[in-house]
C-alpha cells in the first residue's frame, strides 16, 4: 500500500503527478457549478426581492431627501449661505441667507417641491409645513435683487424670523442625516445640542420595550401550551398523531384576518366569553380585547403551530427507551422528565422560541385589530409613518432599529445557548 | 407481604397473562421460577412474547392476569423506579446529553449517594468493563461496542440483584458480539447477579445461559439447559428453532419402550425414539441433527434401518463438510461431517446409504 503513495516535499500527488488537492478540486468543480446553477434562480430572487430592498431601506434611514432629491440639491444657495450662520448666536440669519432662500424657494415652487420640503422639515420642527405652504406664491413674487429680502420674508410671515426654523434647515444641509435615528430613539436636536425628549414624549422607546416584552410573554405562553401537545403528538402512534397534527395545522388554512376577527367576536365586551362569564354569575364584564391581554391571547393562538412543530420534530427523535432507562435506574417520573427528557428537547424549545419570538416582534395585523391603544406594536407605528405620515425616513430608521435589535438578540441567544443547538427537524 | 412457598425462588412468574387489545393474548399462562444467580435466556422468534415478559418484569407493562414475584414479594403494583432492577436496552439508551461518567452517576444521584461514594462506584464500574479512561466522553463519541459496555456498567453500577437485558448485542458485528457474549457472562457470574436475557439469536442463548426458555406463541415451549435443549428437544418447534435440523414426516408403525419404528410418507421405515407420540398410527415428525447422521454403514448395528440417498450438493466449509441429500422425497436433508484426514468427500450424483442411532432420531408431534 504505502509505496503506491507518491509524495513530493510532503505534498500528496495523484497518479498523473499533479498535486492531489488540485486534482480533487478539478474533479469537484463540475459538481459545484451544477449545484450553483440549481440554486441560481433562488439566489437571484433573494437578491432582487430581499437584499436589495433591505439595503434600500437601510440607506433611506440616513438619506436626507425630499422626494427623490437630496435637500442640498433643492436648496443649494441656502445651504452655502447658512454655513456662515451660527444658531447659538441667538440672532436670525443675515440678509444673504434670505436672498438665497428667495432664489431656491422659487426654483422649488416651480418643481412643486416647496410643500414637500415644508413637510420634511415639519417632522423635526412642527409648524414649518404650514409656513412653507403659505409662503408658496408670495415668495415667488419677491425680487431676489431687492436689498431688503429679510423684511419682505418677515412680512409674508413673521415665523421666517424664528431661529429654531433656520436651525432645522441648517441641521439638514447635508446629503445624509442621523436625524431619523435620533427620532427613532426619542432624541431631538435642540439649540443646546442633541437631547432625549421629555419622558412622557418618548414614544418609540416605550413601543420597542412593549413589543419585546409582549413578544416574550407570547413566546412563553406558546411554549407552556405547545410543549404538552407536542409531547402527546410525539408519543402517540403515527396514525393518531398525524390526525392531531392536521388539527394543529388547521388554523394555517384559515386567513389570518379571519382568525383575528374571530377573536374579536369571542373576546369583545358583549362577546361569547363575556356572556358565559355573566351567565356563571359574575357581575362585571371583563375587558379582554383592545388591550395587551387581547394581543397576548390572539397572538398566542396564531403563533402556537410555530412552537408545536419544531418541538414535535425534535421529540419525535427521542426514543421512549430513554425515559424507561431513567426509570429503571431509579428515577421518579418527575426526575426522569427533568433530567433526561427535558434537556433533550431544548433544541426544539430554542428553535420554536426563536421562531415565535421573531415572528411576534414583527407582527402587524393582530395588534392593529385587537391591540387598542396600549397593545400596538412598533410595526404598527412603522406602518403609520409609511402610510399616513409619509415619513419614510423615520419608518426606515425604526425598521433598521428593529432589525438590529433582533440580530442582537439572536447573537445573545447564540452566546447563551448556541445556534447549532437549534433543531427544526 | 407474603413470602412465597417456593423457597429459593428469586424471580417467579405465576400464571401470568398479557393482552394489549383485550382480544388476543400475547403471553398465555406463563409460569417460571428462577433461583438466585441464574443466567436465564428468553429465546424465541419476534412476536413470541419474550420481550413483553421482560417488560412486565421491569414494570413497563402490567400483567393482565397473574402474579410476578421478586424475592418472594409481589411486584405487580410496584412502579419501575422502585423495583431496583438493572436494565440494558436494545439501543443502549445512554443519555446523549450526559458524559459517560454522568450517565453512570445518574442512578447513584437519584439514590442520593454522596459525591465521593458516587465517584468511587462509577470508577469501579468503568474499570469492570475496561472503559476506565472514557468517563469524560459523550456516548456519541463511542463505538457501538463501547456504548454497549457503558450501558452494561450503568445497569450494574447501583448493584442491583437482578439485571434484565433486551437483545443488547443485536446491533454489534459478529466478532464483537461473540466477545461481548463472553464478557457479559463473565461479569454476571463474577458478581453473582441474576440475569434475564432476551434474544432471538439461538447461538447467543446456547453459549451464554444456564437455562434457556424457548418462547413461541405466548408460551414457554421448553425450559432447559442448553445441551438438553439441543439434544433433547421436547417438541418439533424447539427442534426446528434450535440449531440445524432434518425433519421427515410419517406415521408410527410400532412402539415399544423407548424405541419405535416410523413409516415415512415415502414408504421407507426408520428407527426413532418416541418423545411426544403415544400410540401406533399417530402422525409424527421425526427430527435428526445433521451431525448425527451416519454415512458409514459399518458403524451402525446390523438390524438398523437405512435409507437410500442421493448426493445433491457438497459444500466445503473449512472445519466441516455440509452435504445436501435427496432422502425419502425431500431435497433439503443436510448432513455434516467433520473435516478429518480419513473423511470421504461425497460427490454430487453419488448414491449412498444413511442411517443413525435410534436415540438420535426423535419422533415428535406432527
Amino acid at each position: 500500500m504505502a509505496q503506491n503513495d507518491s509524495t513530493t516535499g510532503g505534498v500528496m500527488l495523484a497518479a498523473d503527478g499533479t498535486p492531489l488537492k488540485k486534482s480533487l478540486d478539478r474533479a469537484l468543480r463540475a459538481q459545484k457549478i451544477r449545484a450553483l446553477a440549481l440554486i441560481a434562480p433562488l439566489l437571484l430572487f433573494i437578491l432582487v426581492s430581499f437584499v436589495f430592498p433591505i439595503g434600500e431601506m437601510l440607506l433611506r434611514s440616513v438619506q436626507n431627501t425630499v422626494g427623490t432629491d437630496y435637500i442640498p440639491d433643492v436648496l443649494p444657495n441656502v445651504v452655502v449661505e447658512l454655513e456662515e450662520w451660527d444658531p447659538a448666536s441667538g440672532e436670525a440669519p443675515p440678509e444673504a441667507v434670505y436672498r438665497a432662500m428667495a432664489i431656491d424657494f422659487s426654483a422649488a415652487f416651480d418643481n412643486k417641491l416647496h410643500t414637500q420640503l415644508g413637510r420634511r422639515f415639519n417632522y423635526e420642527t412642527p409648524g414649518m409645513s404650514s409656513l412653507f405652504r403659505k409662503s408658496g406664491r408670495p415668495v415667488t413674487k419677491l425680487d431676489p435683487e431687492s436689498g431688503n429680502l429679510k423684511e419682505a420674508f418677515l412680512e409674508i410671515d413673521k415665523d421666517w424670523g424664528r431661529i429654531d426654523y433656520w436651525a432645522t434647515i441648517k441641521a439638514n444641509s447635508g446629503r445624509y442625516t442621523i436625524n431619523y435615528f435620533l427620532a427613532a430613539f426619542d432624541a431631538e436636536r435642540t439649540l443646546d445640542g442633541i437631547k432625549l425628549k421629555d419622558p412622557d414624549e418618548r414614544v418609540y422607546q416605550k413601543l420597542l420595550l412593549r413589543t419585546l416584552g409582549l413578544s416574550l410573554v407570547i413566546t412563553l405562553c406558546t411554549l407552556a401550551l405547545g410543549y404538552p401537545v407536542a409531547w402527546l403528538l410525539a408519543d402517540l402512534p403515527a396514525r393518531t398523531s398525524n390526525l392531531l397534527l392536521i388539527l394543529v395545522l388547521l388554523p394555517f388554512w384559515t386567513s389570518l384576518l379571519v382568525r383575528t376577527s374571530a377573536w374579536k367576536i369571542l373576546l369583545q365586551e358583549q362577546g361569547v366569553i363575556n356572556d358565559i362569564w355573566i351567565w356563571l354569575g359574575f357581575e362585571d364584564r371583563l375587558s379582554l380585547i383592545n388591550n395587551q391581554l387581547g394581543v397576548i391571547i390572539a397572538m398566542t393562538h396564531i403563533l402556537l403551530p410555530f412552537m408545536v412543530l419544531p418541538l414535535y420534530s425534535v421529540m419525535k427523535t427521542i426514543p421512549p427507551s430513554y425515559l424507561r432507562a431513567a426509570k429503571s435506574l431509579g428515577a421518579t417520573n418527575t426526575v426522569a422528565f427533568l433530567r433526561v427528557y427535558f434537556p433533550q428537547t431544548t433544541p426544539g424549545i430554542g428553535a420554536g422560541g426563536l421562531l415565535v419570538f421573531i415572528l411576534a416582534v414583527g407582527y402587524f395585523i393582530t395588534p392593529e385589530l385587537v391591540g387598542g391603544a396600549d397593545g400596538t406594536f412598533i410595526s404598527n407605528r412603522i406602518y403609520y409613518q409609511f402610510s399616513a405620515s409619509g415619513n419614510w425616513g423615520l419608518a426606515a430608521a425604526l425598521g433598521t432599529v428593529m432589525l438590529v435589535v433582533v440580530l442582537m438578540l439572536y447573537y445573545i441567544y447564540d452566546k447563551l445557548v448556541g445556534v447549532d443547538n437549534v433543531k427544526l427537524g | 407481604m407474603t413470602k412465597s412457598a417456593n423457597d429459593g425462588a428469586f424471580v417467579e412468574f405465576e400464571r401470568v397473562q398479557k393482552s394489549y387489545d383485550g382480544e388476543t393474548l400475547v403471553v398465555k399462562d406463563l409460569n417460571l421460577t428462577m433461583p438466585k444467580g441464574e443466567f436465564l435466556t428468553m429465546l424465541g422468534p419476534s412476536g413470541s412474547g419474550k420481550t413483553t415478559c421482560l417488560m412486565m418484569l421491569a414494570g413497563f407493562e402490567t400483567a393482565t392476569h397473574g402474579e410476578i414475584r421478586l424475592d418472594g414479594v409481589s411486584i405487580n403494583n410496584i412502579p419501575p423506579h422502585k423495583r431496583g432492577i438493572g436494565m440494558v436496552f436494545q439501543n443502549y439508551a445512554l443519555f446523549p446529553h450526559m458524559t459517560v461518567a454522568e450517565n453512570l452517576a445518574f442512578p447513584l444521584e437519584v439514590r442520593k449517594l454522596g459525591k465521593s461514594e458516587r465517584e468511587e462506584k462509577v470508577k469501579r464500574a468503568l474499570d469492570m468493563v475496561q472503559m476506565g479512561s472514557f468517563g469524560g466522553r459523550r456516548p456519541a463519541q463511542l463505538s457501538g461496542g463501547q456504548q454497549q459496555r457503558i450501558a452494561l456498567a450503568r445497569a450494574l453500577v447501583f448493584e442491583p440483584e437482578l439485571v434484565l437485558m433486551d437483545e443488547p448485542l443485536g446491533a454489534l458485528d459478529k466478532q464483537l458480539r461473540e466477545h461481548m457474549q463472553f464478557e457479559i457472562t463473565r461479569i454476571a457470574h463474577n458478581l453473582g447477579i441474576t440475569t434475564v436475557y432476551v434474544t432471538h439469536d439461538q447461538t447467543e442463548a446456547l453459549t451464554m445461559s444456564d437455562r434457556v426458555a424457548v418462547f413461541n406463541d405466548g408460551r414457554i415451549q421448553q425450559l432447559a439447559p442448553p445441551d438438553e435443549l439441543y439434544e433433547a428437544p421436547q417438541n418439533s418447534f424447539v427442534a426446528q428453532f434450535i440449531g440445524e435440523n432434518n425433519t421427515l414426516n410419517g406415521v408410527i408403525q410400532s412402539i415399544s419402550g423407548d424405541r419405535c419404528t416410523v413409516k415415512l410418507d415415502s414408504g421407507d421405515v426408520i428407527d426413532a425414539k418416541p418423545v411426544n407420540v403415544s400410540k401406533v398410527g399417530d402422525r409424527t415428525q421425526v427430527s435428526i441433527r445433521p451431525e448425527r447422521v451416519e454415512i458409514n454403514k459399518d458403524r451402525l448395528s446390523k438390524d438398523a434401518h437405512t435409507l437410500k440417498a442421493e448426493v445433491l450438493e457438497f459444500i466445503y466449509m473449512g472445519d466441516i463438510f455440509r452435504t445436501r441429500l435427496r432422502v425419502a422425497g425431500t431435497e433439503d436433508f443436510v448432513i455434516k461431517t467433520r473435516n478429518a484426514p480419513d473423511q470421504v468427500r461425497l460427490q454430487p450424483g453419488q448414491q449412498i446409504e444413511i442411517g443413525w442411532l435410534a436415540e438420535d432420531c426423535r419422533a415428535l408431534d406432527a
